[in-house]
């Protein structure tokens, strides 16, 4: 090929990519078009731009937000991820501490057992657990962030055991040779260098649980209602359902997601890639 | 220091062990325990024996309905997803202005929730399927190929983001190598470039794989498996007999004992792809 053939090549090339990321791009462009229509004109043409007759401003996020309690949710899906990734990075980082450098036979069969927890899918489960935890009185916001620690346990240790074994002993003993106990080598010495892993653990968990569904559905849903709970509760329930509502709270869902995307781009692309051993 | 460590057991591993017997370990040894059970809450089981797994098959042909259903999905959206995943993969590795924003774009509906996904979908194919007067629950076909579109939707860019890290780790001097000698494109592309991403595609097939057939959101508010059931996937199946009516608890715990073998089959199959792998590069 000659330099202006490759040129031209290059140029047809681009413009295919920016059509495929139009394609992309415009589910999430015609929901939010529609969500400014009145909602009797969503289903019928939903390709259609609002008009002047169909335009109805904000009135569907009014509808929405008050229907379902979208502020309410937005505080318990936010205040369940957060709480649920908090504790997860920290107490399975100190598991697969504990586990990598304590040889013993106890600690290895309850890291094949978190191991094995991975590849069972959560219908396995879904029923018994939602039970238990009713019964033990874990049926609420703080009681699901334990549920959820005991869940991403697998994965989580997983991952920061395969970095442990990474880490030389060595310095570990120096550490305990200058009076450190293992809660200050944990704090001070072995968390510092799991950082990174620890991020990737909090990207993966945070994406898993904000958007999670069936758990909280079953384990808190008829009292505690989650932005995916929400959603699925404006199109369920009564009667005829209200598209416009819907709608906008598919935009409202998404904006969140969007921003911490947006914020945490390279970390994200980093943590998913480190994440696929995931079954 | 194991020994100091080893005193410090209820500090470091206490909180996850519990955690994990409580939400994991109880419930599934649980789960086994009622299959073999008839039950409507938790402690009023009377052992069965095997006779919920033969009502699975016996009772109504839902399970296997959803099975095959399932397992055509899978393959469907496995190849689907990986070929356009692949060529995505390619043409963002020669260097082309924007590269960086078209991966963010690509990437992006990985990020956004099942049921929300599910949502988005059925508006757009709805839009579609009423310029001929349907929608999508009008055949189960149309409830197919919605989710497969749904699936690439949302997958594509996930596994392009480990075929672009696979591509980009090719040494330089194997394709300038090619290229001296005469090497084609196809022919790079052929003896070099697939060789060379085999571990991708595998890591990439499994994922695909595991996500397809485990699907349950976006199945159920796409199309709750609509018309009829025809469009439900096993779990959603699992779902149905669980939540759907009273008294099916029993047959719901073995339907889900079965989808746990096959989920755990998948599981060893990757497991062994990738060791025999590791050994060939050893």
């Amino acid at each position: 090929m000659t330099g202006k053939e490759k040129k031209a090549a290059r140029r047809v090339l681009f413009v295919w990519l920016v059509f495929l990321a139009a394609v992309f791009v415009a589910p999430i462009l015609v929901v939010l078009l529609n969500s400014f229509k009145g909602q009797f004109y969503i289903t019928d043409e939903p390709f259609r731009l609002p008009t002047a007759e169909t335009f109805v401003g904000l009135t569907n996020y009014a509808a929405g937000i008050a229907k379902t309690g979208f502020w309410q949710a937005f505080g318990y899906s936010l205040f369940i991820t957060v709480c649920s990734v908090g504790v997860i990075v920290l107490f399975t980082a100190m598991t697969a501490w504990y586990i990598t450098r304590v040889k013993s036979r106890p600690a290895r069969i309850f890291y094949y057992l978190l191991v094995f927890s991975m590849i069972v899918p959560f219908q396995m489960v879904m029923f018994t657990m939602s039970k238990l935890a009713n019964m033990l009185g874990l049926d609420n916001p703080a009681g699901i962030v334990f549920i959820y620690l005991g869940f991403g346990a697998g994965l989580s240790v997983f991952l920061f055991s395969g970095f442990v074994r990474a880490i030389p002993e060595e310095i570990e003993e120096a550490a305990m040779i200058d009076g450190c106990n293992p809660i200050q080598m944990f704090f001070l010495v072995v968390f510092p260098m799991l950082r990174p892993t620890a991020v990737t653990i909090a990207i993966l968990n945070t994406m898993w649980i904000w958007n999670d569904y069936l758990l909280p559905y079953l384990v808190i849903g008829n009292k505690y209602k989650t932005i995916p709970i929400a959603v699925q509760y404006l199109q369920g329930g009564y009667g005829s359902r209200d598209m416009g509502a819907l709608m906008a709270l598919l935009v409202l869902s998404i904006v969140p997601i969007i921003v911490f995307y947006l914020t945490c781009q390279k970390h994200i692309i980093k943590g998913v890639a480190a994440g696929a051993v995931k079954g | 220091m194991q020994k100091t460590l080893r005193r410090y057991a209820a500090v470091f591993v206490l909180p996850t062990a519990v955690a994990f017997t409580v939400a994991f370990l109880i419930p599934f040894l649980m789960g086994i325990y009622l299959s073999f059970t008839e039950f409507t809450t938790v402690t009023n089981a009377k052992w069965v024996g095997f006779s919920n797994y033969l009502r699975v098959f016996r009772d109504s042909s839902d399970f296997t309905n959803a099975f095959w259903f399932t397992a055509k999905f899978t393959v469907v959206s496995v190849v689907l997803v990986n070929l356009f995943a692949f060529s995505l993969a390619m043409l963002l590795t020669r260097g082309i202005r924007g590269t960086n924003v078209f991966r963010t774009v690509f990437f992006m509906p990985n990020l956004i929730g099942g049921i929300v996904l599910g949502y988005i979908w059925q508006l757009i194919i709805n839009g579609v399927l009423s310029w001929f007067m349907v929608d999508i629950t009008f055949s189960a076909s149309y409830g197919f190929w919605g989710l497969v579109i749904l699936m690439n939707w949302q997958l594509t860019g996930y596994m392009m983001i480990i075929y672009i890290a696979a591509i980009q780790n090719i040494p330089s001097d194997l394709l300038e190598a090619a290229a001296i000698d005469g090497a084609s494109p196809r022919q790079v592309l052929r003896n070099v470039i697939l060789p060379m991403v085999m571990p991708a595609v595998t890591i990439c097939t499994f994922l695909t794989l595991t996500n397809s057939f485990k699907l349950f959101d976006q199945n159920f508010a796409l199309t709750g498996g609509a018309p009829g059931r025809e469009t439900a996937m096993l779990a959603l199946d699992i779902y149905n007999t669980f939540y759907g009516r009273v008294g099916y608890e029993g047959m719901g715990q073995s339907k889900a004992v079965l989808f746990f073998i096959m989920v755990a089959a998948i599981a060893y199959l990757q497991l062994r792809a990738t060791r025999d792998r590791e050994v060939e590069n050893a």
